[in-house]
């Protein structure tokens, strides 16, 4: 067949008159006051973010870094969803806080359309892929994924400990993202690596971080290549193929929208699914209630999102301004804790315990407003079939070594090392 | 029958504000269900039976946009 000329040169070394982005002074190290120089990089976050998110919202509530150029971090309820409901005042051109501010220019269509884009455009980018996300389309990849969650626990056989992240949680997302693009299941381990350079190398220098992100755009150039001679029914030749105003989506939009589809596919329910297993496995009275009750899934699923909120988001202000007694500045970043916002007493009773049949939940765990986790119920399908799967097979466990669990850095939150005893 | 003498309860999602999280046709499948693009939506167009409304309060107090209303 013809060549698809938007794909014939690498769409990277397209004549490009875009004005180069800002980078910041890369700093590193201790947090000296939380208050007035956080991290979400450093080893004290990622290990339980919780009491330090309690402690700044009753003393800040808005907490300010000079890291990362410069940035603010919000813990109250209110505060998150304001910011997350103003798209005016808060552009979401970069979504993941570091070192690198992406040209004004950029906005609003931003690098990975629609998590990137702003208002107006937005609309368009989203509603392109919500129909492909409907809680009646992500059903269709439910049989399979049960089927795949009990072959990962037959894997199990003769052993007394696993690691639920790597042996279990985090294949499940990847399985199911690939499915759906139409990526050959066995390039899962690929896809880690581009999830750890995408979200936890943002301290990385940016020649070496442009050099990874790099191998991810070349990745998905081959698997647009494959499509465009091999058409099929899935998310890559539908964005192959999808239309925007009468044209035909430009190459970087569509590398872009696979790029987000396959990195916030991931990392995110993968956590999700650890973190819910974590907790589980720490706390054997909500383990059996949920094993005698399997009535008490869906609220136990939204309680684990709403404790456990494994994204944080983040924004860039786009004018001097002074809001709610933070004076701040054009390109500021805002790191938009949803899990702080889940965990503010104002909006939840008990909001710091985990109450697995919580009959009111509001949580923000997908986020607020128009930028809603577009993958939304297929995380929701993955993290039920996952959980189910494993309460029905693996009833009694607990954490074969407590202080051997490790956890994710950056903005997305979950176990990465999470041995449990199972027999 | 209701004391102004209507036997249903009005119930509403509003557009403006429905992002199309789902919380409403998880928790209460037989009074919201989603459409093509995953918006919530009141099956019956809008009027449920009093004896469901407990149905539509629970999805009005876990809705993360605050888009659902009930009327009486």
């Amino acid at each position: 067949m013809a060549a698809d000329p938007r794909f014939i040169r690498d769409f990277r070394e397209a004549p490009d008159e875009r004005p180069f982005g800002t980078r910041s002074e890369i700093i590193t190290g201790p947090v000296s006051d939380w208050a007035s120089d956080f991290s979400h990089t450093e080893p004290e976050w990622s290990a339980d973010p919780y009491p330090i998110m309690d402690d700044l919202r009753e003393r800040c509530p808005i907490a300010r870094t000079e890291r990362f150029g410069g940035g603010w971090l919000p813990t109250r309820f209110e505060d998150v969803a304001a910011i997350a409901y103003d798209t005016e005042r808060f552009s979401s051109r970069a979504i993941i806080m570091s070192n690198f501010r992406p040209p004004r220019e950029l906005a609003p269509v931003g690098g990975s359309p629609p998590i990137s884009s702003d208002p107006p455009f937005h609309r368009d980018a989203r509603k392109l892929l919500l129909p492909a996300f409907t809680k009646a389309a992500v059903s269709r990849q439910e049989p399979a994924t049960r089927a795949f969650c009990h072959a990962l626990i037959d894997d199990f056989a003769g052993q007394t400990v696993v690691d639920a992240a790597q042996d279990y949680a985090q294949h499940i997302p990847m399985r199911v993202i690939a499915a759906m693009l139409g990526f050959p299941p066995e390039d899962g381990p690929r896809f880690r690596e581009f999830v750890e350079n995408t979200l936890e190398g943002v301290n990385l220098p940016p020649e070496e971080r442009m050099a990874r992100m790099s191998a991810l755009f070349d990745y998905l150039l081959d698997q647009i290549h494959d499509h465009l001679d091999h058409p099929r029914d899935d998310l890559t030749s539908f964005l192959v193929n999808a239309e925007l105003y009468g044209h035909k989506l430009d190459a970087g939009h569509v590398a872009g929208t696979m790029a987000l589809l396959l990195i916030a596919g991931i990392d995110t329910t993968w956590s999700a699914i650890g973190s819910s297993l974590w907790h589980l496995a720490r706390t054997p009275a909500d383990r059996e209630r949920l094993v005698a009750d399997p009535g008490l899934m869906r609220t136990a699923i939204e309680e684990f999102l709403r404790a456990y909120a494994p994204v944080t988001m983040a924004r860039l202000v786009k004018q001097d301004m002074r809001w709610r007694g933070a004076d701040m500045r054009a390109d500021d970043w805002i790191l938009l804790s949803f899990p702080a916002a889940n965990r503010d007493p104002a909006q939840f009773d008990r909001a710091d315990e985990v109450v697995i049949d919580r009959e009111v939940n509001r949580h923000a765990a997908f986020g607020l407003g128009i930028h809603r986790c577009v993958g939304s119920h297929l995380a929701r399908m993955e993290l039920r079939v996952a959980l189910e799967v494993w309460l029905e097979r693996v009833p009694e466990f607990t954490l074969a070594d407590p202080v051997a669990v490790t956890w994710s850095a950056g903005q997305i939150r979950g176990p990465r090392t999470l041995p449990l005893r199972i027999g | 029958m209701l004391p102004d003498g209507k036997n249903t309860v009005d119930v509403e999602i509003d557009p403006g504000r429905c992002q199309g999280h789902g919380r409403c046709y998880d928790l209460v499948p037989e009074l919201f269900g989603e459409d093509e693009e995953g918006y919530g939506r009141v099956l019956s167009g809008g009027p449920v039976p009093p004896d469901q409304e407990a149905g539509a309060r629970r999805a009005v107090l876990n809705c993360p946009e605050r888009a659902i209303a009930t009327q009486p």
